[in-house]
């Protein structure tokens, strides 16, 4: 970076000048050198910013470099997440391996203590032997490099639970312009717009980008995270813990993850969610003690399911309108027209 | 002895997530010390006792926080070795984000929760700026978007330090810690050691106990506020 203006070097990348702004040091006039301008920089003002002049050009060259390369970890996608058994609290071993390929949602059942979230949480850090179960993980049958484990701005694996919210006191639209600014997305994409589409399309009330995150409806808010994860996030696998109660459409909502080859996770206790999984993991006193297949039978429940929660979800749409509820139910499919005679 | 300095800001979960480091060392085999510095008083070393482990508390009372933290140091080591501790693990009381604790040669690791606000990692000076190690807690409430901007940001201030994603509840990253603890430089005495970096500046009769206000008592080390309007 030596002579290279340093104004220009700011110009080229935006992490840099984010960088410097989060310093509270004033703008580098045009055309000054990086050395010249460090070399300006009073003692007073390092004092301040809390870095020596090394430190501070460490810090540089750091970011320079990481705007330069793309992490190996987001180049690389993830074909198969294969989960090495381990062991049970009883200490009894579990299947040799389970492999789930991207594309494809596995649900994980069981009752509650029974190890849904350990093994969640196994894949969540990548575990290498290293947690109470033993498991082992492995990404493209191979075992994930020490990248994949800790680089933060390109995790592995997004999660989804019940007890996350929108914290930050930002308005829906600006809050998604920076976090696509993060992920190095085009100022110009339209990727925002397109998340909030989605996400209105996954909740039952609409909101727009000029909502106040913190405002949005546990519904909304969920809708919004699952567009987010499916569109901007980078991380090509996801975990969902029990948003059953959500408020979303939940086929939607998968479809949308598995149409962007994300190899997803749910843990549910949720019959429409479950069925909705090409395989479920039965989990029983810490370890997986079935894997099974959801079977053509199923399907079919599956689909009833469905008109039972299409059912619910119009009565739920009427009671908003201030509507009565007062015909009987009719459980299925809206009827058919009758074909013109 | 391995020595580890932990810093952060206050209630971010240093001390729900070093109880779980602590505990993963000991049933490593490890002989594990804690020493807490805080300000006015402290709980921590309670919670840390009750795990069996030998804790000193040190309280900085009416000194700067961080000047009474360089100054009792060395005294920590000096006893963590002479109880024969393999650990020592120190957690600071990190009340201002211009703290600066860590140690050149000595594993330093910095704490910061998602819940702080997605600009905190910018307002944090060398505590975060020049840690070895950031943990980031409180994942498990806020949104995976919000995480991943919060990180970005952590990333910008301390493009050097791994991050490792921790939860104080679930002990989640405690593994993780505990291993890179495990790596960590010995120290025998920290004699000729030198800070990261300087500490907070505070040499003025306000330093001393001085209370009255006024030109005649702002001697020493002194900066006034501009109330220019800036351009
Ligand atoms: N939700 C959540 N709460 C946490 C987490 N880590 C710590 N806490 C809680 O945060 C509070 C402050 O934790 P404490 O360890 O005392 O923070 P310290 O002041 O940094 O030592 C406690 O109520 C903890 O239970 C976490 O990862 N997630
Ligand atoms: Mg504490
Ligand atoms: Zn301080
Ligand atoms: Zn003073």
């Amino acid at each position: 970076m030596n002579d290279v203006p340093l104004a220009a070097t700011l110009h080229a990348s935006s992490r840099i000048s984010a960088f410097l702004a989060g310093l509270g040091l004033p703008d580098p006039p045009a055309g000054t050198p990086a050395d010249a301008w460090l070399a300006g920089l009073s003692e007073t003002a390092l004092h301040d910013v809390g870095l020596d002049r090394e430190q501070l050009a460490a810090h540089l060259h750091l970011l320079l470099d990481a705007a330069t390369t793309v992490p190996a970890a987001a180049k690389q996608a993830i074909h198969t997440l294969t989960i090495l058994g381990g062991h049970g609290k009883d200490g009894e071993r579990e299947p040799e391996a389970l492999v789930i390929k991207a594309g494809e949602i596995v649900c994980i059942v069981g009752p509650t203590g029974s190890g849904k979230s350990r093994l969640l949480a196994d894949v969540e850090c990548l575990a290498q032997g290293d947690t109470p179960s033993g498991r082992h993980i492995l990404l493209n049958d191979a075992l994930p490099t020490a990248d994949q484990r800790f680089a933060p701005d390109c995790k592995l694996v997004a999660q989804l639970s019940q007890n996350m919210n929108f914290v930050v006191d930002l308005k829906v639209g600006a809050f998604l312009a920076m976090h696509a600014a993060c992920r190095q997305v085009d100022p110009e994409s339209d990727v925002t717009e397109r998340i909030i589409a989605i996400a209105n399309t996954l909740a039952g009330e609409r909101f727009c980008r000029d909502v106040p995150l913190t405002q949005l409806s546990g519904g909304q808010a969920r809708a919004l995270m699952i567009a987010d994860a499916a569109l901007l996030s980078a991380s090509p696998i996801v975990l969902i813990d029990e948003i059953e109660n959500a408020g979303i459409n939940r086929r939607q909502a998968l479809d949308l993850l598995v149409s962007k080859e994300k190899v997803v996770l749910v843990s549910t206790h949720d019959p429409l969610l479950a069925l909705l999984g090409h395989r479920r993991v039965i989990v029983h006193h810490g370890r997986i003690a079935d894997v099974i297949t959801t079977s053509e039978a199923e399907k079919t429940v599956l689909r009833q399911l469905e008109d039972v929660d299409a059912a619910i979800a119009a009565l739920r749409d009427r009671l908003r309108r201030g509507a009565r509820i007062e015909d009987p139910i009719i459980w299925g499919p809206p009827p058919v027209a009758d074909p013109p005679a | 002895m391995r020595l580890v300095t932990v810093a952060g800001p206050p209630s971010v979960g240093k001390t729900s997530l070093f109880l779980k480091v602590a505990a993963r060392l000991r049933d490593d085999g490890a002989q594990v010390g804690v020493v807490k510095f805080d300000a006015l008083s402290t709980t921590d070393d309670v919670a840390y006792a009750a795990l069996g482990l030998p804790v000193r508390v040190g309280l900085s009372a009416g000194l700067c926080p961080d000047h009474f933290f360089v100054s009792n140091i060395d005294d920590c080591v000096a006893w963590g070795k002479q109880t024969g501790r393999d650990v020592l693990i120190v957690e600071t009381a990190g009340l201002c984000n211009r703290c600066s604790p860590h140690i050149r040669g000595v594993l330093a690791i910095c704490v910061v929760d998602n819940l702080a606000g997605i600009h905190t990692p910018r307002k944090i000076g060398p505590m975060l700026r020049l840690a070895d190690v950031v943990a980031i807690t409180k994942g498990d409430i806020v949104s995976q978007a919000e995480r991943e901007v919060f990180a970005f940001n952590v990333r910008l201030a301390n493009p050097r330090a791994p991050v490792v994603w921790c939860n104080g509840i679930t002990g989640q990253g405690s593994v993780d810690l505990a291993f890179r603890i495990q790596a960590a430089p010995r120290v025998a005495t920290l004699e000729a050691h030198h800070l990261r970096f300087s500490m907070p500046s505070a040499v003025c009769p306000y330093c001393v106990g001085e209370t009255a206000i006024g030109e005649t008592y702002q001697r020493g080390n002194v900066r006034k506020m501009s109330f220019e309007e800036s351009a």
